[in-house]
Protein backbone atom coordinates (compact mmCIF):
# COMPACT_ATOMS: atom_id res chain seq x y z
CA UNK A 1 0.00 0.00 0.00
CA UNK A 2 1.74 3.62 -1.30
CA UNK A 3 1.92 6.19 1.88
CA UNK A 4 -0.79 8.59 0.17
CA UNK A 5 -3.26 5.35 -0.13
CA UNK A 6 -2.60 4.56 3.65
CA UNK A 7 -3.16 8.52 4.27
CA UNK A 8 -6.54 8.07 2.30
CA UNK A 9 -7.96 5.23 4.18
CA UNK A 10 -6.66 6.45 7.62
CA UNK A 11 -9.14 9.63 6.74
CA UNK A 12 -11.68 7.91 5.57
CA UNK A 13 -11.45 5.86 9.10
CA UNK A 14 -11.69 9.20 10.71
CA UNK A 15 -14.52 10.16 8.42
CA UNK A 16 -16.76 6.87 10.10
CA UNK A 17 -16.01 8.26 13.48
CA UNK A 18 -16.95 11.21 12.71
CA UNK A 19 -20.14 10.43 11.17
CA UNK A 20 -20.64 7.89 13.84
CA UNK A 21 -20.31 10.39 16.80
CA UNK A 22 -21.79 13.67 15.63
CA UNK A 23 -25.21 13.72 16.04
CA UNK A 24 -24.26 12.21 19.39
CA UNK A 25 -21.90 14.99 20.50
CA UNK A 26 -24.59 17.24 19.20
CA UNK A 27 -27.09 16.10 21.61
CA UNK A 28 -24.77 15.91 24.24
CA UNK A 29 -23.74 19.60 23.48
CA UNK A 30 -27.68 20.31 23.66
CA UNK A 31 -28.35 18.91 27.22
CA UNK A 32 -25.65 21.03 28.80
CA UNK A 33 -26.99 24.26 27.12
CA UNK A 34 -28.66 26.67 29.87
CA UNK A 35 -32.71 27.38 29.13
CA UNK A 36 -31.50 30.73 28.02
CA UNK A 37 -29.02 28.71 25.47
CA UNK A 38 -31.03 26.48 23.76
CA UNK A 39 -32.14 28.94 21.24
CA UNK A 40 -28.08 30.11 20.34
CA UNK A 41 -28.25 28.41 16.95
CA UNK A 42 -24.30 27.35 17.43
CA UNK A 43 -23.70 23.85 18.10
CA UNK A 44 -22.27 24.39 21.43
CA UNK A 45 -23.44 26.29 24.86
CA UNK A 46 -21.69 29.83 25.48
CA UNK A 47 -21.85 28.34 29.02
CA UNK A 48 -21.99 24.89 30.57
CA UNK A 49 -25.23 24.20 33.03
CA UNK A 50 -26.45 21.12 34.41
CA UNK A 51 -30.17 22.60 34.70
CA UNK A 52 -31.40 19.91 32.16
CA UNK A 53 -29.76 17.17 34.35
CA UNK A 54 -31.17 18.06 37.60
CA UNK A 55 -34.71 18.75 35.86
CA UNK A 56 -34.52 15.22 35.25
CA UNK A 57 -33.12 13.25 37.81
CA UNK A 58 -34.58 15.75 41.03
CA UNK A 59 -36.23 18.33 39.89
CA UNK A 60 -40.15 18.45 38.16
CA UNK A 61 -39.60 15.51 35.33
CA UNK A 62 -38.00 13.37 37.44
CA UNK A 63 -41.37 11.28 38.38
CA UNK A 64 -41.83 10.84 34.12
CA UNK A 65 -38.02 9.95 33.88
CA UNK A 66 -36.62 8.12 36.72
CA UNK A 67 -39.67 5.32 36.95
CA UNK A 68 -39.52 5.27 32.92
CA UNK A 69 -35.44 4.46 33.55
CA UNK A 70 -36.68 1.74 35.87
CA UNK A 71 -39.71 -0.15 33.75
CA UNK A 72 -37.02 0.26 31.07
CA UNK A 73 -34.41 -1.68 32.81
CA UNK A 74 -36.99 -4.32 33.93
CA UNK A 75 -38.71 -5.25 31.34
CA UNK A 76 -35.85 -5.04 28.74
CA UNK A 77 -33.58 -7.33 30.75
CA UNK A 78 -36.39 -9.79 31.99
CA UNK A 79 -37.35 -10.04 28.41
CA UNK A 80 -33.89 -10.75 26.97
CA UNK A 81 -33.39 -13.55 30.00
CA UNK A 82 -36.70 -15.11 28.95
CA UNK A 83 -35.60 -14.89 25.24
CA UNK A 84 -32.13 -15.80 25.99
CA UNK A 85 -32.77 -19.23 27.69
CA UNK A 86 -35.71 -20.02 25.65
CA UNK A 87 -33.00 -19.89 21.97
CA UNK A 88 -30.49 -21.37 24.13
CA UNK A 89 -32.18 -24.61 23.99
CA UNK A 90 -33.42 -24.10 20.51
CA UNK A 91 -30.20 -23.33 19.70
CA UNK A 92 -28.70 -26.34 21.31
CA UNK A 93 -31.27 -28.65 19.09
CA UNK A 94 -30.77 -26.73 15.87
CA UNK A 95 -27.29 -26.38 15.91
CA UNK A 96 -26.53 -30.40 17.18
CA UNK A 97 -29.21 -32.56 16.80
CA UNK A 98 -30.50 -33.53 13.10
CA UNK A 99 -34.24 -33.47 13.51
CA UNK A 100 -36.66 -31.90 10.44
CA UNK A 101 -37.75 -29.15 12.13
CA UNK A 102 -34.56 -27.51 12.20
CA UNK A 103 -35.69 -25.28 8.80
CA UNK A 104 -39.17 -24.58 10.05
CA UNK A 105 -38.18 -23.29 13.03
CA UNK A 106 -35.44 -20.91 11.45
CA UNK A 107 -37.78 -19.64 9.03
CA UNK A 108 -40.30 -19.06 11.38
CA UNK A 109 -37.64 -16.72 13.62
CA UNK A 110 -36.92 -14.85 10.46
CA UNK A 111 -40.97 -14.91 9.56
CA UNK A 112 -41.20 -13.03 12.80
CA UNK A 113 -38.04 -11.17 12.48
CA UNK A 114 -39.66 -9.13 9.55
CA UNK A 115 -42.53 -9.11 11.11
CA UNK A 116 -44.27 -5.69 11.44
CA UNK A 117 -44.49 -4.20 15.10
CA UNK A 118 -47.62 -2.37 14.53
CA UNK A 119 -49.37 -5.48 13.18
CA UNK A 120 -49.40 -6.88 16.18
CA UNK A 121 -49.75 -4.07 18.31
CA UNK A 122 -53.41 -3.49 17.04
CA UNK A 123 -54.72 -6.44 18.17
CA UNK A 124 -53.06 -6.86 21.14
CA UNK A 125 -54.15 -3.41 22.38
CA UNK A 126 -57.68 -4.67 22.49
CA UNK A 127 -56.86 -8.09 24.06
CA UNK A 128 -54.61 -6.63 27.09
CA UNK A 129 -57.08 -4.28 28.00
CA UNK A 130 -59.38 -7.10 28.15
CA UNK A 131 -57.20 -9.32 30.27
CA UNK A 132 -55.78 -6.59 32.37
CA UNK A 133 -52.32 -6.96 31.10
CA UNK A 134 -52.50 -3.55 29.64
CA UNK A 135 -50.03 -1.43 30.92
CA UNK A 136 -48.72 -3.96 33.07
CA UNK A 137 -44.89 -5.38 32.75
CA UNK A 138 -46.35 -8.31 31.46
CA UNK A 139 -48.21 -6.19 28.76
CA UNK A 140 -44.79 -5.62 27.42
CA UNK A 141 -42.22 -8.53 28.06
CA UNK A 142 -44.78 -10.69 25.63
CA UNK A 143 -44.53 -8.56 22.53
CA UNK A 144 -41.10 -7.92 23.61
CA UNK A 145 -40.17 -11.55 23.05
CA UNK A 146 -40.96 -11.41 19.35
CA UNK A 147 -38.38 -8.79 19.03
CA UNK A 148 -35.60 -10.65 21.03
CA UNK A 149 -36.31 -14.02 20.54
CA UNK A 150 -35.83 -14.43 16.92
CA UNK A 151 -32.54 -12.74 16.99
CA UNK A 152 -31.59 -14.61 19.81
CA UNK A 153 -31.96 -17.69 17.66
CA UNK A 154 -30.54 -17.07 14.73
CA UNK A 155 -27.35 -15.45 16.47
CA UNK A 156 -27.13 -18.30 19.04
CA UNK A 157 -27.48 -20.84 16.61
CA UNK A 158 -25.01 -19.50 14.54
CA UNK A 159 -22.16 -19.47 17.63
CA UNK A 160 -23.37 -22.87 18.88
CA UNK A 161 -22.74 -24.36 15.33
CA UNK A 162 -19.22 -23.56 15.48
CA UNK A 163 -18.63 -24.79 18.78
CA UNK A 164 -16.09 -28.23 18.82
CA UNK A 165 -19.00 -30.45 20.42
CA UNK A 166 -16.81 -33.17 20.49
CA UNK A 167 -14.78 -32.16 23.15
CA UNK A 168 -17.41 -32.84 25.91
CA UNK A 169 -17.14 -36.97 24.59
CA UNK A 170 -13.31 -36.58 24.66
CA UNK A 171 -13.62 -35.06 28.60
CA UNK A 172 -15.86 -37.76 29.17
CA UNK A 173 -13.34 -40.09 27.87
CA UNK A 174 -10.70 -38.69 30.21
CA UNK A 175 -12.38 -39.51 32.89
CA UNK A 176 -14.79 -36.06 33.56
CA UNK A 177 -18.32 -37.32 34.34
CA UNK A 178 -21.18 -35.76 32.10
CA UNK A 179 -22.03 -33.15 34.31
CA UNK A 180 -18.14 -31.77 34.63
CA UNK A 181 -17.99 -32.32 30.71
CA UNK A 182 -20.58 -29.41 30.62
CA UNK A 183 -19.61 -27.83 33.03
CA UNK A 184 -16.32 -27.32 32.19
CA UNK A 185 -15.86 -27.72 29.01
CA UNK A 186 -19.30 -26.65 26.74
CA UNK A 187 -20.14 -23.84 28.93
CA UNK A 188 -16.79 -21.92 28.86
CA UNK A 189 -17.54 -22.82 25.13
CA UNK A 190 -20.78 -21.45 24.91
CA UNK A 191 -20.89 -18.50 27.26
CA UNK A 192 -19.25 -15.73 25.02
CA UNK A 193 -22.51 -16.91 22.48
CA UNK A 194 -24.96 -16.51 25.01
CA UNK A 195 -23.42 -13.34 26.20
CA UNK A 196 -23.05 -11.76 23.03
CA UNK A 197 -26.92 -12.95 22.33
CA UNK A 198 -28.16 -11.08 24.99
CA UNK A 199 -26.39 -8.05 24.89
CA UNK A 200 -27.91 -7.61 21.04
CA UNK A 201 -30.86 -9.07 22.30
CA UNK A 202 -31.20 -6.17 24.78
CA UNK A 203 -30.48 -3.53 22.45
CA UNK A 204 -33.49 -4.68 20.57
CA UNK A 205 -35.46 -4.25 23.24
CA UNK A 206 -34.29 -1.05 24.68
CA UNK A 207 -35.06 0.37 21.44
CA UNK A 208 -39.03 -0.62 21.29
CA UNK A 209 -41.13 2.40 20.98
CA UNK A 210 -44.41 0.93 18.93
CA UNK A 211 -45.28 -1.07 21.85
CA UNK A 212 -43.95 1.14 24.55
CA UNK A 213 -45.89 3.93 23.49
CA UNK A 214 -49.53 1.67 22.26
CA UNK A 215 -49.63 -0.97 25.20
CA UNK A 216 -49.04 1.25 28.27
CA UNK A 217 -50.36 4.41 29.81
CA UNK A 218 -48.91 5.34 33.05
CA UNK A 219 -45.77 5.44 34.48
CA UNK A 220 -46.37 1.77 36.12
CA UNK A 221 -44.70 0.33 32.76
CA UNK A 222 -44.11 2.90 30.62
CA UNK A 223 -40.84 2.67 29.18
CA UNK A 224 -37.97 5.22 28.20
CA UNK A 225 -38.56 5.91 24.46
CA UNK A 226 -42.08 5.98 25.10
CA UNK A 227 -41.90 8.66 27.62
CA UNK A 228 -39.35 10.76 25.54
CA UNK A 229 -41.68 10.54 23.14
CA UNK A 230 -44.48 12.05 25.33
CA UNK A 231 -41.94 14.72 26.96
CA UNK A 232 -42.87 16.76 23.98
CA UNK A 233 -46.49 16.51 23.70
CA UNK A 234 -46.99 17.20 27.91
CA UNK A 235 -46.40 20.83 28.55
CA UNK A 236 -44.56 19.76 31.33
CA UNK A 237 -41.71 22.43 30.89
CA UNK A 238 -41.33 25.48 28.52
CA UNK A 239 -38.87 24.46 26.47
CA UNK A 240 -38.39 20.43 26.53
CA UNK A 241 -36.06 20.64 24.34
CA UNK A 242 -33.30 20.81 26.73
CA UNK A 243 -34.60 18.41 29.51
CA UNK A 244 -35.25 15.63 26.55
CA UNK A 245 -31.66 16.33 25.28
CA UNK A 246 -29.95 15.13 29.25
CA UNK A 247 -32.55 12.39 29.32
CA UNK A 248 -31.27 10.99 25.29
CA UNK A 249 -27.72 11.29 26.85
CA UNK A 250 -28.77 9.24 30.11
CA UNK A 251 -30.85 6.11 28.13
CA UNK A 252 -27.62 6.00 25.38
CA UNK A 253 -24.91 5.80 28.57
CA UNK A 254 -25.87 2.29 29.10
CA UNK A 255 -25.23 1.22 24.86
CA UNK A 256 -22.55 3.07 24.49
CA UNK A 257 -20.95 1.17 27.29
CA UNK A 258 -21.90 -1.67 26.00
CA UNK A 259 -20.72 -1.10 22.56
CA UNK A 260 -17.51 0.38 24.06
CA UNK A 261 -16.57 -3.49 26.11
CA UNK A 262 -17.91 -5.54 23.64
CA UNK A 263 -17.65 -4.17 20.59
CA UNK A 264 -15.86 -7.11 18.62
CA UNK A 265 -18.11 -9.71 19.93
CA UNK A 266 -21.29 -7.84 18.73
CA UNK A 267 -20.11 -6.88 15.23
CA UNK A 268 -19.39 -10.79 15.52
CA UNK A 269 -22.65 -11.68 17.21
CA UNK A 270 -24.61 -9.31 14.37
CA UNK A 271 -22.84 -10.93 11.07
CA UNK A 272 -22.49 -14.69 12.22
CA UNK A 273 -26.11 -14.71 12.50
CA UNK A 274 -26.93 -12.80 9.16
CA UNK A 275 -24.02 -13.79 6.09
CA UNK A 276 -22.79 -16.89 6.52
CA UNK A 277 -21.30 -18.25 3.37
CA UNK B 1 -21.14 -8.39 -18.40
CA UNK B 2 -18.62 -11.43 -17.61
CA UNK B 3 -18.47 -11.89 -14.20
CA UNK B 4 -15.64 -13.83 -12.02
CA UNK B 5 -16.86 -16.15 -9.32
CA UNK B 6 -15.06 -19.47 -8.26
CA UNK B 7 -17.14 -22.61 -9.60
CA UNK B 8 -20.05 -23.71 -6.90
CA UNK B 9 -17.88 -26.30 -5.16
CA UNK B 10 -15.15 -24.66 -4.24
CA UNK B 11 -16.93 -22.11 -2.12
CA UNK B 12 -19.01 -24.47 -0.29
CA UNK B 13 -18.44 -25.40 3.14
CA UNK B 14 -17.46 -28.99 3.49
CA UNK B 15 -20.64 -31.19 4.19
CA UNK B 16 -21.23 -31.93 8.11
CA UNK B 17 -19.28 -35.52 9.51
CA UNK B 18 -22.71 -36.78 10.52
CA UNK B 19 -24.27 -38.61 7.52
CA UNK B 20 -27.62 -39.41 7.27
CA UNK B 21 -28.85 -42.79 7.48
CA UNK B 22 -31.25 -43.98 5.35
CA UNK B 23 -35.01 -44.77 7.13
CA UNK B 24 -36.10 -43.79 10.42
CA UNK B 25 -34.09 -45.31 13.01
CA UNK B 26 -35.15 -45.42 17.03
CA UNK B 27 -31.99 -43.23 17.27
CA UNK B 28 -33.15 -40.45 14.83
CA UNK B 29 -36.65 -40.67 15.84
CA UNK B 30 -35.26 -40.41 19.48
CA UNK B 31 -33.29 -37.03 18.25
CA UNK B 32 -36.22 -35.85 16.73
CA UNK B 33 -38.28 -35.76 19.83
CA UNK B 34 -35.31 -34.20 21.97
CA UNK B 35 -34.89 -31.55 19.45
CA UNK B 36 -38.61 -30.44 19.37
CA UNK B 37 -38.77 -30.52 22.74
CA UNK B 38 -35.90 -28.29 23.24
CA UNK B 39 -36.38 -25.81 20.31
CA UNK B 40 -40.68 -26.34 20.71
CA UNK B 41 -40.84 -23.83 23.49
CA UNK B 42 -39.49 -21.23 21.69
CA UNK B 43 -41.72 -22.30 18.36
CA UNK B 44 -44.65 -22.34 20.56
CA UNK B 45 -43.71 -18.62 21.88
CA UNK B 46 -43.09 -17.52 18.53
CA UNK B 47 -46.07 -18.57 16.91
CA UNK B 48 -48.07 -17.54 20.22
CA UNK B 49 -46.85 -13.60 19.81
CA UNK B 50 -47.19 -13.51 15.98
CA UNK B 51 -49.85 -15.72 14.35
CA UNK B 52 -52.40 -15.10 17.34
CA UNK B 53 -52.36 -12.06 16.92
CA UNK B 54 -52.53 -11.02 12.98
CA UNK B 55 -54.97 -14.06 13.04
CA UNK B 56 -56.87 -11.93 15.39
CA UNK B 57 -56.42 -8.60 13.42
CA UNK B 58 -57.81 -10.33 10.50
CA UNK B 59 -61.04 -11.05 12.44
CA UNK B 60 -61.19 -8.01 13.55
CA UNK B 61 -60.65 -6.06 10.12
CA UNK B 62 -64.42 -7.46 9.40
CA UNK B 63 -66.10 -5.74 11.99
CA UNK B 64 -67.19 -2.50 12.25
CA UNK B 65 -65.87 -1.67 15.56
CA UNK B 66 -64.94 1.38 17.56
CA UNK B 67 -63.74 0.68 21.65
CA UNK B 68 -65.67 3.96 22.63
CA UNK B 69 -68.62 1.83 21.03
CA UNK B 70 -68.35 -1.50 21.78
CA UNK B 71 -72.28 -2.08 21.55
CA UNK B 72 -72.66 -1.11 17.95
CA UNK B 73 -69.83 -3.47 16.84
CA UNK B 74 -71.04 -5.09 13.67
CA UNK B 75 -69.68 -7.41 10.83
CA UNK B 76 -69.31 -5.60 7.65
CA UNK B 77 -67.08 -7.96 5.90
CA UNK B 78 -64.50 -6.19 3.72
CA UNK B 79 -65.78 -2.87 3.69
CA UNK B 80 -63.35 -1.47 5.91
CA UNK B 81 -61.15 -2.66 3.12
CA UNK B 82 -62.45 -0.44 0.74
CA UNK B 83 -62.98 2.18 2.95
CA UNK B 84 -59.28 2.29 3.30
CA UNK B 85 -58.46 1.42 -0.06
CA UNK B 86 -60.74 4.28 -1.80
CA UNK B 87 -58.70 6.90 0.53
CA UNK B 88 -56.60 9.24 -0.58
CA UNK B 89 -54.83 9.10 2.66
CA UNK B 90 -54.00 5.26 2.47
CA UNK B 91 -52.37 5.97 -0.80
CA UNK B 92 -50.64 9.22 0.11
CA UNK B 93 -48.57 7.01 3.26
CA UNK B 94 -47.96 3.89 1.01
CA UNK B 95 -46.46 6.83 -1.41
CA UNK B 96 -44.12 8.34 1.65
CA UNK B 97 -43.14 4.86 3.02
CA UNK B 98 -42.38 3.75 -0.24
CA UNK B 99 -40.30 6.66 -0.58
CA UNK B 100 -38.36 6.74 2.41
CA UNK B 101 -37.92 2.95 1.69
CA UNK B 102 -36.32 3.51 -1.72
CA UNK B 103 -34.38 6.22 -0.74
CA UNK B 104 -32.42 5.33 2.68
CA UNK B 105 -31.83 1.70 1.41
CA UNK B 106 -30.31 3.41 -2.36
CA UNK B 107 -28.15 5.75 -0.10
CA UNK B 108 -27.33 3.22 2.51
CA UNK B 109 -26.31 0.89 0.49
CA UNK B 110 -23.44 3.12 -1.48
CA UNK B 111 -22.71 4.87 1.84
CA UNK B 112 -22.58 1.07 3.98
CA UNK B 113 -20.63 0.10 1.04
CA UNK B 114 -18.09 2.50 1.29
CA UNK B 115 -17.69 2.25 4.63
CA UNK B 116 -16.94 -1.40 4.77
CA UNK B 117 -14.53 -0.55 2.36
CA UNK B 118 -12.63 1.65 4.86
CA UNK B 119 -13.11 -0.41 7.24
CA UNK B 120 -11.49 -3.86 5.44
CA UNK B 121 -8.53 -1.39 4.75
CA UNK B 122 -7.91 0.14 8.08
CA UNK B 123 -4.87 -0.30 9.85
CA UNK B 124 -5.52 -2.88 12.72
CA UNK B 125 -4.51 -0.53 15.07
CA UNK B 126 -7.37 1.72 14.38
CA UNK B 127 -10.01 -1.00 13.74
CA UNK B 128 -11.58 -1.31 17.32
CA UNK B 129 -11.74 2.41 17.53
CA UNK B 130 -13.59 2.27 14.06
CA UNK B 131 -15.45 -0.76 14.92
CA UNK B 132 -16.83 1.16 17.96
CA UNK B 133 -17.75 4.55 16.37
CA UNK B 134 -19.94 2.53 13.87
CA UNK B 135 -21.60 0.59 16.94
CA UNK B 136 -22.93 3.73 18.39
CA UNK B 137 -25.40 4.67 15.69
CA UNK B 138 -26.83 1.19 15.87
CA UNK B 139 -26.50 1.07 19.27
CA UNK B 140 -28.47 4.68 20.14
CA UNK B 141 -31.88 3.82 20.31
CA UNK B 142 -33.91 5.39 17.23
CA UNK B 143 -35.77 8.02 19.21
CA UNK B 144 -33.16 9.58 20.29
CA UNK B 145 -31.53 9.50 17.13
CA UNK B 146 -34.67 11.09 15.90
CA UNK B 147 -34.65 14.02 18.59
CA UNK B 148 -31.01 14.67 18.20
CA UNK B 149 -31.51 15.43 13.72
CA UNK B 150 -35.45 17.22 14.84
CA UNK B 151 -33.21 19.27 17.30
CA UNK B 152 -30.30 19.87 15.13
CA UNK B 153 -32.74 21.26 11.97
CA UNK B 154 -35.38 22.61 14.29
CA UNK B 155 -36.12 26.85 14.46
CA UNK B 156 -36.24 26.76 18.14
CA UNK B 157 -32.51 25.08 19.12
CA UNK B 158 -30.99 23.75 16.06
CA UNK B 159 -27.53 25.00 14.43
CA UNK B 160 -28.18 23.67 10.91
CA UNK B 161 -29.51 26.72 9.46
CA UNK B 162 -26.56 28.88 10.85
CA UNK B 163 -24.18 26.37 9.55
CA UNK B 164 -25.43 26.20 5.90
CA UNK B 165 -26.90 29.29 5.32
CA UNK B 166 -24.29 30.22 3.10
CA UNK B 167 -26.44 27.43 0.78
CA UNK B 168 -28.97 28.87 -1.50
CA UNK B 169 -31.87 28.71 -0.16
CA UNK B 170 -31.37 28.20 3.07
CA UNK B 171 -31.77 30.56 5.58
CA UNK B 172 -31.82 31.34 9.59
CA UNK B 173 -35.62 30.80 9.47
CA UNK B 174 -35.40 27.83 6.76
CA UNK B 175 -38.25 26.10 8.53
CA UNK B 176 -37.27 22.30 7.84
CA UNK B 177 -40.54 21.15 9.21
CA UNK B 178 -43.09 23.13 7.55
CA UNK B 179 -43.15 20.87 4.22
CA UNK B 180 -43.32 17.60 3.37
CA UNK B 181 -40.45 17.59 1.22
CA UNK B 182 -38.33 18.98 3.80
CA UNK B 183 -39.47 17.17 6.69
CA UNK B 184 -38.64 14.14 4.70
CA UNK B 185 -35.35 14.87 4.16
CA UNK B 186 -34.87 15.04 7.73
CA UNK B 187 -36.43 12.05 8.44
CA UNK B 188 -34.50 10.07 5.83
CA UNK B 189 -31.07 11.68 6.83
CA UNK B 190 -31.94 10.56 10.28
CA UNK B 191 -32.76 6.83 9.41
CA UNK B 192 -29.71 6.77 7.40
CA UNK B 193 -27.56 7.84 10.56
CA UNK B 194 -28.91 5.41 11.98
CA UNK B 195 -29.30 2.25 10.24
CA UNK B 196 -26.19 2.43 7.82
CA UNK B 197 -23.67 0.94 10.40
CA UNK B 198 -26.17 -2.47 9.87
CA UNK B 199 -26.02 -2.70 6.33
CA UNK B 200 -22.16 -2.16 6.52
CA UNK B 201 -21.29 -4.45 9.21
CA UNK B 202 -22.87 -6.84 6.60
CA UNK B 203 -21.28 -5.88 3.31
CA UNK B 204 -18.05 -5.89 5.46
CA UNK B 205 -18.68 -9.58 6.34
CA UNK B 206 -19.29 -10.63 2.71
CA UNK B 207 -16.38 -8.49 1.32
CA UNK B 208 -14.02 -10.67 4.10
CA UNK B 209 -15.53 -13.79 1.95
CA UNK B 210 -14.65 -12.87 -1.57
CA UNK B 211 -11.53 -14.84 -2.05
CA UNK B 212 -8.26 -13.28 -2.24
CA UNK B 213 -6.97 -15.74 -4.80
CA UNK B 214 -9.18 -13.41 -7.64
CA UNK B 215 -8.72 -10.35 -6.62
CA UNK B 216 -5.09 -11.25 -7.21
CA UNK B 217 -5.57 -13.02 -10.77
CA UNK B 218 -7.30 -10.17 -11.66
CA UNK B 219 -4.77 -7.68 -10.56
CA UNK B 220 -1.93 -9.63 -12.55
CA UNK B 221 -4.12 -9.26 -15.20
CA UNK B 222 -4.37 -5.66 -15.27
CA UNK B 223 -7.47 -5.05 -14.26
CA UNK B 224 -8.16 -1.30 -12.74
CA UNK B 225 -9.77 -0.65 -9.24
CA UNK B 226 -12.31 -0.19 -10.57
CA UNK B 227 -12.63 -3.15 -12.93
CA UNK B 228 -11.93 -5.79 -9.95
CA UNK B 229 -14.64 -4.08 -7.98
CA UNK B 230 -17.33 -4.29 -10.81
CA UNK B 231 -16.50 -7.65 -12.28
CA UNK B 232 -14.89 -9.59 -8.92
CA UNK B 233 -15.72 -8.05 -6.02
CA UNK B 234 -19.30 -7.18 -6.29
CA UNK B 235 -20.74 -10.87 -7.72
CA UNK B 236 -18.73 -12.15 -5.16
CA UNK B 237 -20.75 -10.82 -2.21
CA UNK B 238 -23.95 -10.79 -4.10
CA UNK B 239 -25.29 -12.87 -1.49
CA UNK B 240 -24.94 -10.48 1.18
CA UNK B 241 -25.65 -7.50 -0.51
CA UNK B 242 -29.23 -9.32 -1.05
CA UNK B 243 -29.60 -10.41 2.41
CA UNK B 244 -29.08 -6.59 3.74
CA UNK B 245 -31.35 -5.01 1.46
CA UNK B 246 -34.16 -7.49 2.12
CA UNK B 247 -33.52 -6.78 5.35
CA UNK B 248 -33.21 -3.48 5.64
CA UNK B 249 -36.08 -3.01 2.89
CA UNK B 250 -38.22 -4.77 5.51
CA UNK B 251 -36.94 -2.41 8.22
CA UNK B 252 -37.26 0.80 6.52
CA UNK B 253 -40.68 -0.27 5.18
CA UNK B 254 -42.04 -0.35 9.20
CA UNK B 255 -40.67 2.88 9.69
CA UNK B 256 -42.47 4.84 12.53
CA UNK B 257 -40.40 6.07 15.96
CA UNK B 258 -38.70 8.89 13.40
CA UNK B 259 -41.96 9.93 12.18
CA UNK B 260 -43.55 10.30 15.57
CA UNK B 261 -40.76 12.17 16.88
CA UNK B 262 -40.31 14.45 14.41
CA UNK B 263 -43.08 15.22 12.40
CA UNK B 264 -46.13 13.35 14.45
CA UNK B 265 -47.33 12.93 10.72
CA UNK B 266 -47.59 16.72 9.71
CA UNK B 267 -47.65 17.92 6.37
CA UNK B 268 -48.70 14.08 4.79
CA UNK B 269 -45.35 12.75 6.23
CA UNK B 270 -48.06 9.68 7.64
CA UNK B 271 -46.25 5.99 7.13
CA UNK B 272 -48.64 3.30 6.95
CA UNK B 273 -47.36 2.04 10.85
CA UNK B 274 -47.97 5.75 11.85
CA UNK B 275 -51.64 5.41 9.79
CA UNK B 276 -52.24 1.88 11.97
CA UNK B 277 -50.98 3.29 14.76
CA UNK B 278 -53.47 6.28 14.64
CA UNK B 279 -56.60 4.55 13.67
CA UNK B 280 -56.02 1.88 16.67
CA UNK B 281 -54.63 3.96 19.44
CA UNK B 282 -55.31 7.61 19.36
CA UNK B 283 -58.84 6.97 18.03
CA UNK B 284 -59.80 3.82 19.01
CA UNK B 285 -60.83 2.61 15.72
CA UNK B 286 -60.03 -1.17 16.22
CA UNK B 287 -61.76 -2.56 12.54
CA UNK B 288 -60.13 0.20 10.93
CA UNK B 289 -56.76 -0.55 12.56
CA UNK B 290 -56.66 -4.07 12.16
CA UNK B 291 -57.75 -3.67 8.69
CA UNK B 292 -54.21 -1.28 7.90
CA UNK B 293 -52.08 -3.49 9.96
CA UNK B 294 -53.15 -6.65 7.84
CA UNK B 295 -52.50 -4.26 4.55
CA UNK B 296 -49.43 -3.56 6.23
CA UNK B 297 -48.62 -7.23 6.86
CA UNK B 298 -49.56 -8.24 3.42
CA UNK B 299 -46.73 -4.69 1.86
CA UNK B 300 -44.32 -6.76 3.80
CA UNK B 301 -44.87 -10.36 2.16
CA UNK B 302 -45.55 -8.49 -0.94
CA UNK B 303 -41.60 -7.24 -0.93
CA UNK B 304 -40.05 -9.98 0.47
CA UNK B 305 -41.68 -12.52 -2.10
CA UNK B 306 -40.54 -9.67 -4.88
CA UNK B 307 -36.82 -10.29 -3.30
CA UNK B 308 -36.88 -13.78 -2.85
CA UNK B 309 -38.65 -14.55 -6.27
CA UNK B 310 -37.75 -11.29 -8.31
CA UNK B 311 -33.97 -11.67 -7.16
CA UNK B 312 -33.52 -14.52 -6.05
CA UNK B 313 -32.26 -14.13 -3.37
CA UNK B 314 -31.32 -17.32 -1.86
CA UNK B 315 -32.04 -17.11 2.15
CA UNK B 316 -31.03 -20.37 3.18
CA UNK B 317 -27.55 -20.73 1.54
CA UNK B 318 -26.30 -16.65 2.44
CA UNK B 319 -26.64 -17.72 6.13
CA UNK B 320 -25.46 -20.89 6.01
CA UNK B 321 -28.40 -23.27 5.92
CA UNK B 322 -27.90 -25.11 2.72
Amino acid sequence: MSRKERNLWILGGIGIVVYALFPVAWIVSLSLKAPADIANQQFLPTKLSWTNYELILTGSASDLFLPALRNSFGICLIATAISCVLAMFAAYAIARLDFPGKKVILSTALGVAIFPVISIVTPLFNLWRQIGLYDTWPGLIIPYLSLTLPISIWTLSAFFREIPWEMEQAAQVDGATSWQAFRKVIVPLAAPGVFTTAIIAFFIAWNDFVYGISLTSTEASRPVPAALGLFSGASQFEAPNGPIAAAAVIVTIPVVVLVLLFQRRIVAGLTNGAVKG
Amino acid sequence: MSTTTLPPGEKTRPAPARGRRAGISDRSRAERKLGWMLAGPAFAVMLLVTAYPILQAVYDSLFDFRLTDPENKSFTGLSNYSVILTDRIWWTSLAVTLLITVVTVAVELVLGFALALVMMKALSAIRPVIRAAILIPYAVITVVSAFAWQYAFSLDSGFVNSWLGWLPGISADTDWFGGTWKSLFVVCIAEIWKTTPFISLLLLAGLAQVPEVLQEAAKVDGATWWQRMRRVTIPNMKAAIMVALLFRSLDAFRVFDSIFIMTGGANNTETVSFLAYRQTIARLEIGLGSAVSVLLFVCVVLICALFIKGFKVDLASARGEG
